[in-house]
């Protein structure tokens, strides 16, 4: 589904990601771990083009995107994201919010989207909250709108930026349950976090990702009860 | 007669003479309806201008951002009444318009190099994640611009240009000079014809005074209706 090759990414003269080769298919739940200013979160914007790429190949269904030649606004529409800070529309209600791209992309009709956003935000627990405005909500509520809003557009592809980390503890377990849902149905999804115990339950895969490569990858109890390589030790040792 | 009935009295026929006599309100009225004609489309220009400078001073193309600043350089390093004349005396000079809307178009060139620094603040002021969730659901940069950003500048801008806007109508005052009647003209021609200084003057004052309040009023209103979303 995303094949990405030899992925390079340079800030200036800091070499962020060097050289990453990696496969994700259909169905996966690709979590990303490692040590801050490691290169995960870069990695996860170079995948829909939010960072665009200083060398190498990004495949999105066998689709070469990182060429003048694509447009890439319609690769986006099927690749959902989600932020740190949420990015919620803070002048439209949360209807709004989630409507507004799929009728201004002419995806469905403005009656459409807003029974899908009704069934996206019952589905986040949220029906009641329709025509709130995002100030209105708490940090948790904010970030399960965010991701009715990405879901809205049908996508195949969920992208996770560190979605808890801007969270009061108390609100991460309820966004981590719409991920878990979101993973049960099916969805392929490439996640950020720190949040370990959600990493070993969710992830079909973890990526340890280190000094801008991926260090090791494997199934989440190999990673976590073996790891082979001495950075992961390190980082886990910490972590854990 | 005490001191203060003498005021009062004195104060009666002064106003008489100012403001009654020869129909001398006529005068004013109609300054205030040059003045208001003048401002609004002088408003509307400078905003149009405002936004096109905006984007060139936003444009990554070099050539198209040094016109923008040039023109933002220029208009704010010579007076206005200077400008006023120049458009209307040299520019102007051979064109077949109305006074007021050349007036008004002098003004709003003038207005829109301000405005155009108040919409590139605006832009800048909203967060780059709301132009990156925008992009990121497939929206290309001019639906993210006109349909996330603006809207949101607008609301962060809406008092600088409310702001922008009274002083516009203040500046008009100068409209004299290419010999327009407006509040402050008339106010001008009343001294003359009645060799009174203050009456003229502070009833002028007020008349610019009670305009801009009410305008004040009435934008206080507007912006309370865009903080809608605001509230918790």
């Amino acid at each position: 589904m995303i094949k990405v090759k030899n992925l390079h990414k340079k800030f200036g003269d800091l070499m962020v990601l060097d050289g990453i080769d990696e496969h994700i298919s259909q169905g996966e739940v690709v979590v990303i771990i490692g040590p801050s200013g490691s290169g995960k979160s870069t990695f996860l914007r170079c995948l829909n083009l939010l960072e665009d790429v200083t060398e190498g190949e990004i495949y999105v269904d066998d689709e070469l995107i990182n060429t003048p030649k694509v447009n890439i606004n319609v690769v986006r529409q099927k690749m959902g994201m989600v932020f740190q800070q949420f990015n919620l529309f803070p002048h439209l209600t949360i209807m709004d919010n989630i409507t507004l791209a799929p009728v201004l992309l002419k995806k469905m009709t403005k009656q459409e989207a807003v029974r899908k956003g009704q069934e996206l935000l019952e589905r986040v627990n949220l029906a009641e909250k329709a025509d709130a405005y995002p100030a209105q909500l708490s940090g948790g509520q904010k970030q399960r709108v965010a991701i009715a809003r990405a879901l809205a557009m049908n996508p195949e592809i969920m992208l996770f930026d560190e979605p808890t980390s801007a969270l009061d503890p108390e609100m991460v377990g309820e966004v981590l349950d719409v991920m878990k849902d979101l993973a049960k149905s099916g969805m392929t999804m490439v996640i950020v976090t720190h949040e370990m115990g959600f990493a070993r339950e969710v992830a079909s895969r973890v990526l340890f990702i280190d000094q801008g490569v991926v260090m090791e990858s494997g199934i989440p109890q190999e990673v976590f009860s073996n790891p082979k390589n001495e950075r992961t030790k390190l980082f886990l040792s910490k972590v854990l | 007669m005490t001191g203060m009935e003498r005021w009062f009295a004195d104060f009666g026929d002064l106003f008489y003479k100012c403001f009654i006599r020869e129909d001398r309100y006529k005068l004013l009225l109609s300054g205030i309806g040059v003045t208001i004609k003048v401002s609004l489309l002088a408003v509307v220009i400078g905003i149009m201008i405002g936004m096109l400078i905006a984007m060139c001073n936003l444009s990554k193309n070099k050539l198209i951002k040094a016109i923008g600043g040039i023109y933002t350089d220029v208009i704010r390093g010579t007076p206005s009444v200077t400008q006023l004349m120049v458009i209307y005396f040299v520019i102007f000079a051979t064109v077949d318009l109305d006074k007021w809307i050349i007036a008004a178009i002098a003004f709003g060139v003038n207005s829109g190099a301000y405005v155009s620094e108040i919409i590139r603040g605006g832009i800048l002021s909203v967060d780059h994640g709301q132009t990156e969730a925008g992009r990121s659901l497939g929206l290309n940069a001019f639906q993210t611009m006109t349909r996330i950003v603006i809207p949101q500048a607008v609301k962060n801008i809406f008092p600088a240009l409310c702001n922008e806007f009274i002083v516009l109508i203040k500046e008009t005052a100068i409209v004299g000079y290419v010999g327009l009647m407006d509040i402050q003209k008339a106010g001008d021609f009343i001294k003359s014809a009645t060799f009174k200084a203050t009456m003229p003057l502070v009833g002028t004052a007020v008349i610019y005074y009670i305009l801009i309040k009410i305008l004040t009023l009435l934008l206080r209103r507007i912006e309370n209706h865009l903080r809608k979303s605001d509230v918790r």
